[in-house]
């Protein structure tokens, strides 16, 4: 018999020895074991937003910086981008990100500017571009309450986790329906009132699944300024930095290692230790 | 079609467009006295132009500004429509484009700004922004902007389907056709709702024995 496994999903017989993870797992899981001397080195980290202010001295260098534009037809091309921010919001997340994790690699995908007809397809082609490049994190503040696009951004997120991305995405601030967020596989974030940008919580009652900081957070803004903000987009780059601290730390994590590493270092799980 | 829901359609629209400021200056004077706030205004979607449109002031601000158009996904209240996630920012005058932007729909330079979305079912309508509030906020306040938004974006859709059907019967000499085309706009995501509306109409106006 060949020792090839069939092309199926089930674990061969006697082969249990493939599945050895990489990382030995200690006893009891601590915030030194998961990020302790990390700095995300290396770690690629997507901002999928509004773009990003180039040389700003809170963000630094980026990896690169492409913009999405629609065509007729809600066909998508994805460019360099010459414009920076357009807002100012993509700038405050990688300043976030780039604060928890100094080493991280940051790159922007703006998916802003095409006007409000064209923010859905920009959305989704930005989306699908970032899975498409294997980043190890995406950030995205953003949401849609079009349930046309739910089915394709339900699948892109699939798609994400099953090659290793993880994306992080920002639940709604208000009562209404929207997506990504609301899907199992991604790591949904909303907001606490503490200061301390490591403090996060588990939410035993989802879909929000957990609490990072997201009021009156000093941001990195346009023309290298800075803000004072508050909101569920500005939790969820705080999660993505420190999500880019374990991945610096443990390459080999999938998603659902990651998430559960964040429920195991969370404030009111594992206290923080 | 009955002459009751005929009826019911033409009563229904009549004085749509004053209900419709009408409302919209509600819902920036609430605004504005929940939050104890300097000014409230509110920017509504035109989905034919792409531009979001200033339709309403109260407190301190330019009414003759009324009527002026910003792009519908860039700055700040761009950000907030596309990604229907509301914005609480603070020190607003270190972004001096933004401040600027602001100051020239609302005649002064806010140092606080809340930027809310008005979501109704799927449809994105606009955004309400609140300037200077007097109180720190909290996420609490976050949620109530939220509810708030909620509320006046149920309200202003309503309206604005009435709106629509106006300008349907007011192209329309022939009592028929009119309500043919007035049908017509209930189909798709809106026709649960407006069939409901409609039937609300019915009930209201149908003559009581």
């Amino acid at each position: 018999m060949s020792s090839r496994p069939l092309p199926a999903w089930s674990m061969p017989a006697g082969r249990g020895e493939d599945l050895q993870l990489p990382v030995e797992w200690p006893a009891q899981l601590t915030r030194e074991w998961a990020w302790g001397d990390s700095t995300g080195k290396d770690v690629r980290v997507c901002i999928l937003d509004s773009g990003i202010d180039p040389g700003h001295p809170l963000v630094g260098d980026l990896d690169g910086a492409v913009a999405v534009t629609v065509l007729e037809g809600d066909e998508v091309e994805i460019n360099d981008d010459h414009e920076g921010d357009l807002c100012g919001h993509g700038t405050a997340c990688a300043g976030i990100v780039r604060a928890l994790a100094p080493d991280c690699r940051i790159s922007s995908v703006r998916v802003l500017g095409a006007g409000f007809t064209g923010s859905g397809p920009a959305l989704l082609g930005g989306l699908r571009w970032a899975v498409e490049q294997g980043f190890d994190v995406i950030n995205m503040s953003l949401s849609t309450t079009k349930r046309q696009f739910a089915g394709i951004l339900h699948e892109l997120a699939d798609t994400a986790y099953f090659r290793k991305t993880v994306l992080v995405a920002s639940a709604h601030n208000m009562p209404v329906e929207s997506y990504p967020w609301r899907f199992s596989s991604v790591i949904s974030v909303g907001s606490h009132e503490e200061p301390d940008p490591l403090v996060y919580y588990y939410n035993p009652n989802p879909p929000v699944e957990f609490f990072a900081r997201g009021l009156d957070v000093e941001v990195a803004w346009l023309a290298g300024g800075k803000l004072r903000v508050t909101g569920n987009s500005f939790a969820t780059p705080h999660m993505s930095g420190i999500c880019a601290l374990v991945l610096g730390k443990h390459r080999e994590l999938t998603p659902f290692q990651l998430k559960s590493v964040l429920y195991l270092t969370s404030g009111n799980v594992g206290g923080g230790r | 079609m009955s002459e009751d829901l005929k009826a019911a359609v033409a009563a229904g629209v009549l004085g749509a467009d004053e209900e419709h400021r009408a409302l919209l200056q509600s819902v920036v004077e609430v605004a504005r006295a929940i939050f104890s706030a300097r000014a409230s205004s509110v920017f509504l979607l035109d989905e034919d132009a792409d531009e979001l449109v200033f339709e309403a002031v109260a407190g301190e601000g330019a009414e003759s500004l009324i009527g002026q158009r910003i792009p519908s996904s860039t700055g700040i209240a761009g950000w907030v429509l596309v990604t229907r996630q509301p914005l609480v920012i603070d020190d607003l005058a270190n972004d001096p484009r933004h401040a600027r932007d602001v100051a020239e729909s609302t005649g002064y330079v806010p140092q606080g700004l809340m930027c809310v979305p008005l979501l109704h079912e799927e449809k994105a309508l606009g955004v309400l922004n609140v300037l200077d509030r007097a109180s720190q906020f909290t996420l609490e306040e976050m949620e109530l902007l939220g509810l708030f938004a909620n509320q006046a974006a149920i309200g202003l859709d309503l309206l604005q389907r009435a709106r629509r059907a106006q300008a349907v019967l007011a192209e329309s000499g022939d009592p028929a056709e009119a309500l043919a085309r007035v049908a017509s706009l209930l189909e798709g995501d809106n026709a649960d709702a407006g069939r409901k509306l409609l039937g609300a109409l019915e009930d209201v106006l149908r003559p009581r024995m």
